[in-house]
This record gives structure tokens, C-alpha cells and sequence, in this order.
């Protein structure tokens, strides 16, 4: 493929705590408030806006108060009509909307950085809503090539652009870094730091972009989201009946073939994976995807193939 | 010989009253899953009438099991001091409060005759503590016994005994409401996730138990011999800011998951947001258990620090004429 001359990112934004409990994120915007108020707006390389996401869920060390936030982005929720009775995050994420974007719009801010945490074992995840955007498919391939210490992995949702309800897709480009496994109300040092070095890649990518260097094209590995499996559970009080088989446990991005054991009952039954397709399961077992009837989600690796780039000089 | 030196056992084991009702309690804080789902297993295959002895299994916080959060209004595990179980409730009271007065009714009243002879607690922690014991006593041999008991049958989890010095009337968890108790506490384990070896390990925790306790209640005499008590000397909170009481520093990578292993003056303690290390600075040599509970961030505890001593315990068998 041809080198491809791209628009320079003018600004980012950093969000974290779009889940209140996911605290590596709280801790990286606020450790960033405190290096801007340090050392002046000069502080990075870059013009970069940073977003305490849900104040109030954060405050209550809560995934959300009334609703879960990072579902409050969708054009339609996006420009309802707030009542009273609005629950808080619909309210937020229109306030969001008008900070970092409008979504849709050329003032949108150029990138989104939006941090969350995991309970599942997926060391760094770099979620896309779409596989072909190149910034933030270069973005991905840069950070893999620099972080060592943990797996980074590509996972395209590939959504309608029209259809997207996440707060990274208010901006022209965005992605989601996933960084687990931590527990949620929980931050641990090795987590944070790992989420810190990726956030600083990020900035450091788009410094050079935006100075002429030439990023050269090649394949990228990702996962795309195929579908969601649920629990088995009690058909009356829909109460788990069996928890994540421990050689499924921690095992997420693994390849998993029919046959392979998928849950442990609490009485002792194995249930096996009867498909015949192979897949890539993960996202197992994550603490808030219970209520959303998600044991799992299954995925089908795939490349993708991205061509050079270099900043459009004006 | 043989015949001898078991008379001699016999002769000198302390002889203590069978236990002859135990409580089972999961779900004292509704998003620690492992007990819940032992105690929603245990209420499903009900009683065939066959165990020696008699076994209550309760879902002590509903409400907030049904929430799947720690608690609702406070937490159901600090509510069981003396003042708490004896003052006037009302329906403004909170929830937390009302339960821990019908916890009381049912499986006590504390300190009392009725109380049941053994209350087993079920919680999980997101530190890395294996299985421990944690109760009130470093002398009771009950307690002592069944923990020496799971630490021979259980091969691939460590389990250990940790001893909270405070008084009966001050004593605030639910396990203080049995004539003996204990929380078992099994970690790592996030909250509102349940791992499956973590439930494994629970439920054979528990059947060891029971075990333990028929064989006792039989007549088995068990043999003394010593076990590593660790008691609760202080905790250790977060570096927070001044103004903000924000946190400004986590647990540090060298401590990380290292529970029950000797933190030594000088050694690194947590690693602030900004990269400098905070060492401790303490005079003695410590063991920290409890690092990076989850649910402590909002008591003020980053880690909880222990003195650990070797306890010896008599041979015990139960009172009953043979």
C-alpha cells in the first residue's frame, strides 16, 4: 500500500474513571492533573485534555450510579432531552459530549484515551470500535512493539460507526485501553504502571506523527468479537449454577477448541465447549459482566493490513 | 507400649464439651462469592439427617448479596460488638444493624449458654492470604485444632491462624456470636467474582471442618503439638494528601501479594504515583497479611502487620463418658 498522508492530532484526551471502580485510570489522570499543575501546560509534547469520566461513581468507589456510562454515547442518548428524573450518567455524558466533542462534529477532539480495568487476564487490550482507522490501528502496533513486560492485543468490537455507544467514540479517533487483571476498588502498582507507560506511548506516537516521521505500514494481528457466552444459571432465580472451569480461568486470548472444558458446576459437573468452530475466549470471568449475562466473549483472530503513514503538512 | 502411652494421651487431654451445632454463615458481605455460592449450594442439597451433628447454614446479609455489594447501609461485620447488639432498633435503623440483632437471636445470643458451639463465617479477600482462620483467641483449643487438622489435609493451599487480641464484648464480627468461632477467609479472590478453585477450596475447608468435628464429637482424640499463631499488631494506611485525603501512593510491587512474608525496617512499602518509594519504618521486623484488601481502602488500611509466635496446644478430646 501507498503511503497515506494524514490530518496532524491537535489534541487528545485521557479519560479515566468511566467506571468509578476501575481506579489505575483515576490514578493516571490524576497523577497527570498533578504533573500539569507541576510543571505548566508545557508538560507534554502534545496539547492533552484530562477527563475525570463519572466524578460521582468515582467518589463511591461504584462501576456507575444510575447507569453504566460508557453505554451513554450513542447519538440517541446523546441528544435526548434531560428531564429530572434523568438518570446521572446520561446527564455526564452530554456534558462529556460538549467537553471532548461534539460527537460527529470537526471540533470533536482528535483522540480519545479512555482507561478501564479488567478482572480477566488480559494483560493490555487496545479496544477499537472499527478495524480501519489507521491512526489508532499504528497507535496499537507502536505499543506493541515498546511494551514487553505484559501481551498488548488488538480487539475490534466493529461496530456501525452509527451504532457506537462508548465515550471513545465521540472524538474523531479513540480506543480503549484495557489493562487487567485487577480487582475492581482495587489498584496495584504493576497495573497502574503499565497503564502510565501506555498512555505515555500514546502521546509520545502522536508527537512524532505530528513532527513528520514516516510509520511504516505492515500486518497487525487483532481479535474481533464474534459473540458472548453467558453462565449456565438456575432457569427460576437465574442465580449462577457453575462458575468459570479452572482451565478456562485466567486463559483469556487462548485458543479453544470443542471439548475443551468451560464450566465447573458448584456440585461438581464439567460442561465442555460443543461448538465446532475454534475460538479465542475472553473477557473470562470480569466481575461486571455477570449482570450483563457475560461469562466470556468468543473472538476470530485475524490480520489486518495497514499502510504507511505520515502527517499531511498544511 | 502402645497401650500405654495412649492411656497416657487419654489421662492428659483436656477434655472439652462436644460441639454439637455449628452455623455455616455466607454472604456477611454480599459480593464475597465463594461463600455465598456455598451457602446456595449447602441450602439446596439439604440435610439427609445422617451428619452427628447439627448444621445451620445461613445467608447472613440478603439484601446485600441480592446488590451484590459489601453492604447496604454498614457493614454487617463490625455490628456484633455488645453496645451494637443491645441497643434500641427501629425501622430507621440501619439494615445492617436490625440483621445483626436477628443474627444474634438465632445463632446466640453471644456469650450466652444457647449460643451455637461453632460459627464458621465464610469471606473472601483480593489479598493473597491462602486460607486463614482468623478469630479472637490464641487458647482456644477447638479452633486450634481444626486448623492444624485443614493444614495436614489440605496439600495445595497454605492455611494459617490469625489472632485479633480484643476482648469478647469488643469484638465485633460475626463469628464472636458462636461459643467458638472463627472467619474462614480465602483470598485472592476479585469481589463480586467467583474463581473455581477458590469455591474448591472453600467447600473442602469447610468438609474438613465438619470432619474434624465428628470425629471429635465421636471421641477421637486428637495429639497436641504446636501451631504458628499470627497476632494483629497494627495496620498501616495509604500515603494520602493532606487536603483531599486522595491516595497518593499504591502498595509497592516488592509487597505486592507477598502476605505473611517478613517485612523487614527499610524494605519497600508502597510506590507513589509518581515513582518514588516509601519504605517501612517501623523498628521490627513484621508480617503483613490483608495487602490490598480492596474493601480497607475506606477504613484507612493498606496492610495489616502481625507478630508470629508458636503456640503449643494440648491433646483435646470431647467430654463424653467412653
Amino acid at each position: 500500500m501507498a503511503l497515506l498522508f494524514l490530518p496532524a492530532l491537535a489534541r487528545m484526551a485521557v479519560c479515566g474513571g468511566t467506571h468509578g471502580n476501575e481506579l489505575s485510570g483515576v490514578y493516571v489522570v490524576q497523577e497527570m492533573e498533578r504533573q500539569r499543575k507541576e510543571k505548566g501546560e508545557g508538560v507534554w509534547p502534545i496539547p492533552v485534555t484530562t477527563v475525570l469520566s463519572n466524578p460521582r461513581a468515582v467518589k463511591e468507589c461504584r462501576r456507575y450510579i444510575d447507569t453504566d456510562m460508557n453505554r451513554c454515547f450513542s447519538r440517541d442518548t446523546l441528544s435526548s432531552p434531560i428531564t429530572d428524573s434523568s438518570p446521572y450518567e446520561v446527564r455526564r455524558a452530554q456534558e462529556l459530549n460538549n467537553l471532548v466533542g461534539l460527537k460527529g462534529s470537526t471540533d470533536a477532539i482528535d483522540l480519545i484515551c479512555d482507561l478501564h480495568n479488567t478482572t480477566s487476564n488480559m494483560g493490555l487490550t487496545l479496544i477499537l470500535c472499527t478495524s480501519s482507522d489507521w491512526v489508532t490501528l499504528h497507535i496499537c502496533k507502536y505499543l506493541q512493539t515498546k511494551i514487553t513486560k505484559v501481551p498488548v492485543r488488538v480487539l475490534v468490537l466493529d461496530f456501525p460507526i452509527s451504532d457506537a455507544y462508548s465515550l471513545e467514540s465521540v472524538s474523531k479517533h479513540g480506543f480503549t485501553l484495557e489493562v487487567g487483571p485487577q480487582p475492581h476498588g482495587v489498584v496495584r502498582a504493576d497495573i497502574y504502571i503499565i497503564m502510565k507507560e501506555a498512555v505515555d506511548l500514546t502521546i509520545d506516537w502522536i508527537h512524532k506523527f505530528n513532527s513528520g516521521t514516516v510509520f511504516e505500514g505492515g500486518d497487525v494481528e487483532a481479535y474481533m468479537l464474534i459473540k458472548s457466552v453467558d453462565y449456565p444459571r438456575d432457569p427460576e432465580t437465574r442465580t449462577l449454577t457453575a462458575a468459570i472451569h479452572p482451565q478456562l480461568q485466567d486463559k483469556d486470548f487462548c485458543l479453544l477448541k470443542r471439548g475443551d472444558p468451560l464450566f465447573l458446576s458448584f456440585s461438581g459437573e464439567t460442561v465442555n465447549y460443543e461448538e465446532e468452530e475454534t475460538l479465542h475466549p475472553f473477557f473470562i470471568n470480569e466481575a461486571a459482566y455477570y449482570e450483563k449475562g457475560i461469562a466470556f466473549q468468543l473472538a476470530k483472530k485475524m490480520m489486518l493490513t495497514i499502510p504507511a503513514v505520515r502527517v499531511q503538512k498544511d | 507400649m502402645q497401650m500405654d502411652r495412649h492411656s497416657h494421651l487419654w489421662r492428659n487431654a483436656v477434655a472439652m464439651p462436644t460441639v454439637s451445632r455449628v452455623a455455616v454463615c455466607g454472604g456477611t458481605h454480599g459480593n464475597e462469592l465463594a461463600g455465598v455460592y456455598l451457602v446456595r449450594e449447602r441450602l439446596k442439597r439439604r440435610a439427609d439427617g445422617t451428619e452427628p451433628v447439627s448444621v445451620v447454614t445461613v445467608m447472613s446479609n440478603p439484601r446485600a448479596v441480592q446488590l451484590c455489594v459489601r453492604y447496604v447501609e454498614t457493614d454487617l461485620n463490625r455490628c456484633f460488638t455488645r453496645a451494637t447488639l443491645s441497643a434500641p432498633v427501629s425501622e430507621t435503623s440501619p439494615y445492617e444493624m436490625i440483621r445483626s440483632q436477628e443474627l444474634n437471636a438465632l445463632l446466640g445470643p453471644k456469650g450466652s449458654a444457647q449460643a451455637v458451639d461453632l460459627l464458621c463465617d465464610l469471606h473472601n479477600t483480593t489479598a493473597n492470604t491462602g486460607l486463614c482462620l482468623i478469630t479472637y483467641s490464641d487458647c482456644d483449643w477447638i479452633c486450634l485444632h481444626i486448623c492444624k487438622h485443614l493444614q495436614r489435609e489440605m496439600a495445595s493451599t497454605p492455611v494459617r491462624y490469625v489472632h485479633f487480641d480484643i476482648p469478647l464484648n469488643e469484638a465485633y464480627s460475626l463469628d464472636s456470636v458462636g461459643k467458638h468461632g472463627f472467619a474462614m477467609e480465602i483470598g485472592p479472590q476479585p469481589h463480586s467474582v467467583v474463581r473455581s478453585v477458590i469455591f474448591s477450596a472453600m467447600q473442602e475447608g469447610v468438609q474438613l471442618m465438619m470432619d474434624w468435628i465428628c470425629q471429635f464429637n465421636s471421641g477421637t482424640l486428637f495429639e497436641g503439638g504446636w501451631v504458628d499463631v499470627y497476632t494483629m499488631v497494627k495496620n498501616i494506611d495509604y500515603p494520602r494528601d493532606s487536603e483531599t485525603h486522595v491516595i497518593t501512593a499504591a502498595v509497592h510491587p516488592n509487597l505486592q501479594d507477598r502476605d505473611f512474608c517478613l517485612l523487614h525496617p527499610g524494605d519497600p512499602m508502597f510506590l507513589s504515583f509518581s515513582g518514588e518509594t516509601l519504605r517501612y519504618k517501623g523498628k521490627e521486623a513484621l508480617y503483613p497479611f490483608f495487602i490490598n484488601e480492596g474493601a480497607y481502602y475506606e477504613k484507612g488500611i493498606a496492610l495489616s502487620l502481625a507478630r508470629k509466635r508458636r503456640v503449643e496446644i494440648p491433646s483435646v478430646r470431647s467430654e463424653t463418658l467412653r
